[in-house]
């Protein structure tokens, strides 16, 4: 079962101006099976921390370690990361004009099994993945995220999550601007690849990055943590999320912070 | 523009992509009249048109057709540099049925203008009137040919000037495709005249791989028969600077005009493209496509084509799209799309252009999904000219080009 350590992980974001500290030594550790949700309020740095994980050039580890099983994640390019069993779902994924969506899959998936899947399978493997999240089979012919919806992009992001079968899936955001029933869509996604996954002896693990409470009714969470300020500030049982959800996040980021 | 203003008119330049993802584009219905001359240039009746050096002037660069152009690397060829150079080199394969001879003297000059072209520019006028000799390719009326008419030109002066001129004639009811390759280092100015007759189905193509040293600046006019159809194809990749300026007229109603491009400029290349579709005659059809890749410091590109449909086009149905993806930072793509339209009664007229960049972003949506820099980036770039590989229609040329540009990604050390 695969572990991703994050040890006092800081991180600046580059700017045009001087580069800005963001991440102030974030430790977390997610193993197999296990589903952690991030919570926090919006600029606590909950997206930084899923950007930095997957290598985005914006953002520069200045101190802390993450590994993956051991490996050093940091020392690995974007690419590599991905073939080494980390998935991030993006909050906006990005429109990638006249590449078709099939033949990205395809790609991305050769990438990531170290060779292409045989064809028959393949069309019948992401059909039926298509099918399970709602997506129009017409998606496959256009090209990567270009004129969807938000709701659209944010089933996308979890088809792939499917087809590229991740060891450590980071999911940021990926219920803002959801309507219920494409809520209900994306959840069931998540956790049918989670159970699919520890069926096949490899179960994933998941990084819910959210700011609200709601997907937590579809996806349930072993972990809460509380992130503020660019770190984890307190921890505890789905217990936590019910108190947020009553209280908001006043006490973390109020007077008495860090108290 | 000599006379501005109407929204007939788009611009796309690499400090401003107009968006990734968006096309600026209009249709015009056939409702409403709208006019506006594109240019003093090429308003008939307006511009000077001789095969006689001598009566047009000698291009400054304040001209409406000339304000892209870096005059200053053209080596006089649009001013008064003698044409002394040794001549290209041309050697032809073709299929049984097909003369192909050179011409000479009285011989060539009886064959120039036939196409009903004569020269608009002095530059043209140059290679119109001294042009070492013509080459002929006859394609007899009723012809039908399997495999391409296949002409090599290979220049071998570099430095010093030389002129060509071509003429393709494909009789009335024949189908057949013409290819021509450039190679070798030149400087040159040449005219290719292309007369497509009654009933004809021609393709024909042009392939630029000249060395990087060289300056080409081309014109190839295209008279479209009654129910023709003609499939123009310009890939440009090589040369230091080269540009083409296609243009097409239709003597009777039917006519049917296909003008791909396809273009990468690399590091301090100017390729430039210029096309003038003049619809007189009725229910005749035009459809444009081009499409450019950039990438490296001072890479340059244009693309400006005009339409005009006149008072007598009735039933006119036309578009055309421009688009180009910048691969890197200083590259510079100038795309201008002008429509002129005389009468209201029309299928059809629309145009688009746009210029984007494969961004930053993007690299790291597609490397976040595991797939390698190289394989992203190839993605991408075949993603965007399969749409006009697609439509050349000779497996040769598309074989070539698929990889010529391999070649060229392979030069941004993706």
């Amino acid at each position: 079962m695969a572990t991703l350590e994050i040890r006092d992980l800081h991180v600046n974001v580059l700017t045009d101006d001087a580069p800005k500290e963001i991440l102030r030594g974030v430790d977390l550790t997610i193993a197999g099976n296990e589903t952690h949700a991030i919570m926090g309020p919006n600029g606590s740095g909950k997206s930084t921390l899923a950007y930095s994980l997957a290598g985005h050039p914006k953002y520069q580890v200045t101190s802390g370690t993450v590994t993956l099983d051991g490996e050093d994640v940091l020392a690995m390019t974007v690419d590599e990361r991905a073939r080494a069993g980390l998935f991030l779902a993006m909050q906006y994924p990005v429109e990638v004009p006249g590449v078709s969506t099939s033949n990205f899959l395809r790609t991305a998936a050769t990438a990531v099994r170290g060779q292409a899947p045989a064809i028959r399978t393949w069309v019948k493997e992401v059909n039926a993945a298509m099918a399970d999240l709602e997506i129009d089979p017409v998606f496959s012919e256009r090209s990567v995220n270009e004129g969807f919806s938000g709701g659209e992009k944010k089933r996308h992001e979890i088809l792939q999550l499917a087809l590229l079968k991740p060891k450590i899936a980071v999911l940021d955001e990926t219920d803002s601007g959801l309507d219920v029933d494409a809520l209900r869509i994306v959840s069931d996604g998540v956790n049918r690849y989670k159970a699919a996954s520890a069926e096949a002896g490899e179960a994933v693990g998941i990084m819910l990055i959210t700011h609200y409470t709601r997907i937590l009714r579809y996806i349930t969470p072993d972990r809460v943590h509380v992130f503020a300020g660019g770190r984890v500030v307190e921890s505890g049982g789905p217990e936590l999320a019910e108190e947020l959800e009553t209280n908001g996040y006043v006490r973390f980021t109020g007077v008495g912070a860090g108290a | 523009m000599a006379t501005g203003a109407l929204d007939l008119e788009a611009g796309t330049q690499s400090g401003q992509p107009t968006g990734q993802h968006g096309l600026t584009a209009h249709s015009h219905g056939g409702e409403g009249l709208a006019s506006q001359h594109p240019g003093e240039r090429q308003s008939p009746g307006t511009q000077v048109r001789s095969g006689v050096a001598a009566d047009h002037p000698v291009t400054t660069g304040k001209e409406e057709a000339w304000r892209f152009t870096p005059l200053r690397r053209l080596r006089g060829l649009h001013d008064d540099a003698p044409l002394d150079g040794v001549p290209l080199t041309v050697s032809a394969t073709a299929p049984d049925g097909v003369t192909v001879s050179e011409l000479t003297g009285a011989a060539a000059r009886e064959i120039r203008g036939v196409s009903g072209y004569l020269p608009t520019e002095r530059v043209e006028a140059r290679a119109f009137e001294s042009a070492p000799r013509s080459v002929l390719v006859d394609v007899p009326a009723q012809t039908e040919l399997t495999e391409p008419v296949r002409i090599a030109l290979v220049g071998q002066a570099g430095e010093a000037a030389t002129a060509n001129h071509l003429l393709i004639r494909i009789g009335a009811q024949a189908t057949a495709q013409v290819v021509l390759t450039s190679t070798g280092s030149a400087t040159l100015t040449d005219i290719v005249e292309i007369v497509v007759g009654e009933g004809a189905h021609a393709t024909v193509a042009v392939l630029g791989e000249w060395s990087s040293d060289t300056v080409a600046v081309s014109r190839h006019h295209i008279q479209v028969g009654r129910d023709a159809t003609v499939k123009h194809v310009a890939l440009a990749f090589g040369g230091d600077l080269t540009r083409l300026y296609t243009s097409v007229d239709y003597t009777g109603p039917g006519g049917d005009a296909e003008l791909l491009g396809l273009y990468f400029a690399d590091e301090g290349q100017h390729l430039e493209h210029r096309l003038m579709v003049r619809h007189t005659a009725p229910h005749c059809r035009s459809n444009v496509l081009y499409k450019g890749a950039l990438q490296g410091k001072s890479a340059h590109t244009v693309w400006v084509g005009d339409v005009a449909i006149e008072r007598t086009a009735e039933g006119t149905d036309t578009y055309e799209l421009n688009r180009n993806l910048l691969l890197t930072r200083g590259a510079r793509a100038d795309s201008v799309p002008n429509l002129e339209i005389e009468t209201g009664e029309i299928v059809g007229a629309g145009h688009a252009s746009a210029t984007g960049r494969f961004d930053d972003e993007q690299l790291f949506y597609l490397l976040s999904r595991g797939i390698p820099e190289a394989t992203a980036r190839r993605l991408v770039v075949r993603g965007f000219f399969g749409e006009v590989l697609q439509r050349i229609g000779v497996p040769v040329l598309v074989e070539r080009a698929t990889e010529i540009i391999e070649q060229e990604l392979a030069v941004t050390g993706a």
